[in-house]
């Protein structure tokens, strides 16, 4: 089923949760709904399951309006953030349950509700956990039995509410990777919200960035990553290094460096530069533009070295990202000197109150790609 | 080793406090809960079981307990009625005057009963507002059995919903939810995921309800009009035998409300005992 959401506004005392949303979801395709707390994404998850209705605005289903239908004749299995299990019920009560509340005429016998409840034990690896109560399991296990649960009344569409947010960062991302594998077996239109960009961008075939009700840009994680279509997608995804830039005789330039074009043509005289920590060459040649920077404390993740930077002529702080192995290679050590330019960056220019301009990005790629 | 040695003589002084706090309460109960309930079934079989068996047997004292238990059988299934719908109201849904509604149903705990009762009277009795109207079509209210009950069912009203409503505050909606998406009708989703998830705790409140139901004095006598036979309860025929200085069956009826006041206290215990995490912590008002 293709959904069309179209125009969704939805407010609640005091803050709009939902703001002039509108967005189509394929059939079969895996959707993350990316976002801070706050930005409208369970609202808008809520909504589809029939929990939450929109003030205005339209849902169809091949051109059926969704919204007339109550939640349960949506056909939409959803695994809650807190996995709403029955406590007072067993695993095994838990999965069948929506089954057994069918009218008698669409419910299956009670040797079929069997059978298909051991075959979803077996798929989430829960067998002979059937007999066991919610309060007996770790959270990694109710999250299975939720999912089995959802997927028991053969959903046309699975949602999941933050589905990994309450669990530790190992399990997270076993399962993480087993959500993945069970998507690509049931093909199921699967929607998601989460708040964890790395979960979303891991794992969803698309991602809609949402900020304060609205959805900022909706795309693949790789252009999600790559082409951020506002100043907010630069910020909440990934780390970003930001500083401000001004038109000068040689385009937009910042302190020594300079990017020797505007593509503005002069309407602009100052606009704000996303740099990300791993599009900073480090040891820039002195025929190219660059900062002279000092490298203040090297943080070393795994491997991953994380590259505490100070540009003392711009007073700016930036933050750059080298594998651990090339750290010897470049003999990087703290308190020497490097010199600093960025070979990519996204530009926003800024109007006269300051506030930077979406429509006019520039996504800004050095000339000549020399290896750092 | 020196640390030890000063705690010790520390412990001296605190513990002596605890034995003369514990002492404190424990004389305080027995001289002023134990001794009196022990009065009660003393006064009751001064002059042994015939007695005692022979002012419970009589005609008065008879219907005073079928008319309490019949106030009882219909006040407190209301109550519950009410209790849970007024719970499910405050706790699942958003309206305006919520806060209003939540205030309100303390209201009966903070009245005096004997207010309680005299509402009643005003709104149904003889010189009251509907009283001529009521009159006109033979409907008696006060001075009868239908005016025992709706003192009884005001005076006992808080008892359910008190005790739900901070459960259901903390189990939240989303199992209720989970069983919507699933597919469940609204009945389904109250009997198979609201009513098990709050038996206990409604089983307690109901438990309450009823203790303070058939030991309702204050509000129930404003509007019985003692009449013996026909609106004298339970407690109201203690005190009138009381006054009439029939000593032994006003201790013996009396022991028969000490009796289910022994029991409830037993069942509570057994309930917070066993269910204690399912049950709001708080205990409402006083009887």
């Amino acid at each position: 089923m293709t959904l069309e959401l179209s125009r969704l506004h939805r407010r609640f005392a005091g803050f709009q949760a939902l703001d002039d949303v509108s967005l189509s979801i394929a059939p079969g395709e895996f959707l993350a709904l990316l976002g801070p707390s706050g930005s409208g994404k369970t609202t808008l998850l809520r909504i589809l399951a029939g929990l939450d209705y929109p003030d205005s605005g339209s849902v169809h289903n091949d051109g059926e309006n969704f919204l007339a239908q109550p939640a349960r004749e949506r056909r939409i299995g959803m695994v809650f953030q807190h996995y709403a299990l029955f406590r007072h019920l067993t695993v095994v009560e838990n999965i069948a349950f929506g089954l057994r509340v069918r009218p008698w005429r669409l419910r299956p016998s009670r040797g079929e509700i069997r059978a298909r409840v051991d075959r979803l034990l077996r798929r989430v690896q829960l067998e002979g956990m059937g007999a066991r109560y919610p309060a007996q399991l770790s959270g990694g296990q109710r999250q299975r039995v939720a999912l089995a649960r959802a997927l028991a009344v053969e959903p046309d569409m699975l949602l999941l509410d933050e589905p990994f947010g309450a669990l530790d960062a190992q399990v997270r991302v076993t399962l993480r990777r087993w959500l993945r594998e069970l998507h690509e077996e049931l093909e199921l239109t699967t929607v998601f919200v989460t708040h964890d960009q790395e979960e979303a961008l891991e794992l969803a075939d698309r991602v809609a960035v949402m900020n304060n009700g609205r959805i900022e840009q909706v795309g693949t994680p790789e252009v999600i990553y790559q082409q951020p279509a506002t100043p907010f997608v630069c910020e909440f995804i990934g780390k970003v290094n930001r500083f401000n830039v001004w038109s000068g005789n040689q385009g937009f330039a910042a302190g020594s460096w300079s990017l020797h074009d505007d593509p503005w043509q002069g309407r602009y005289t100052e606009a704000v530069a996303y740099v990300r920590p791993e599009q900073l060459r480090l040891a820039a040649p002195a025929s190219q533009p660059a900062w002279e920077a000092r490298l203040r404390h090297i943080y070393l993740a795994g491997s991953v070295a994380h590259l505490d930077l100070y540009v003392a002529s711009l007073d700016l702080s930036l933050e750059a990202d080298v594998a651990s192995e090339d750290l010897s290679r470049l003999g990087l050590q703290a308190g020497m000197e490097l010199r600093v330019a960025p070979r990519g960056a996204v530009l926003f220019p800024l109007d006269r109150d300051g506030r930077p301009l979406s429509a006019e990005r520039w996504i800004w790629q050095a000339r000549s790609p020399v290896p750092a | 080793m020196s640390a030890v040695m000063r705690s010790r003589t520390v412990a001296w002084p605190r513990r002596l406090v605890h034995v003369v706090l514990i002492a404190l309460a424990l004389v305080f109960l027995v001289l002023f809960l134990l001794l009196p309930l022990a009065t009660v079934f003393v006064e009751a079989f001064r002059q042994g079981v015939a007695p005692y068996l022979e002012a419970i047997k009589q005609p008065e004292a008879l219907s005073a307990i079928k008319l309490t238990l019949l106030v009882a059988v219909i006040a407190v299934p209301l109550n519950l009625v009410f209790g849970v719908a007024a719970a499910w109201a405050i706790t699942r849904f958003e309206f305006p005057g919520k806060a209003l509604l939540g205030a309100f149903i303390d209201l009966p705990f903070s009245v005096s009963p004997v207010v309680s009762g005299l509402v009643y009277v005003l709104l149904f009795g003889a010189q009251g507002w509907f009283g001529p109207w009521l009159d006109d079509h033979g409907i008696k209210i006060i001075f009868a059995v239908p005016g025992l009950v709706l003192a009884t069912i005001f005076v006992t009203l808080p008892f359910v919903a008190r005790e739900l409503i901070p459960l259901m505050q903390a189990q939240g909606s989303e199992e209720e939810e989970a069983a919507r998406v699933l597919g469940a009708s609204g009945w389904q989703m109250f009997f198979r995921v609201t009513l098990p998830n709050i038996r206990w705790a409604l089983l307690y409140g109901v438990l309450l309800c009823n203790a303070r139901a058939m030991g309702e004095f204050g509000a129930v006598s404003v509007v019985s009009g003692h009449i013996r036979g026909l609106t004298t309860t339970m407690p109201l025929e203690v005190e009138m035998r009381y006054n009439e200085y029939e000593y032994v069956g006003a201790f013996a009826i009396a022991s028969l409300l000490a009796l289910l006041a022994l029991l409830t206290l037993a069942l509570k215990s057994l309930l917070e005992w066993r269910y204690g995490d399912e049950i709001a912590a708080h205990a409402p008002g006083g009887h």
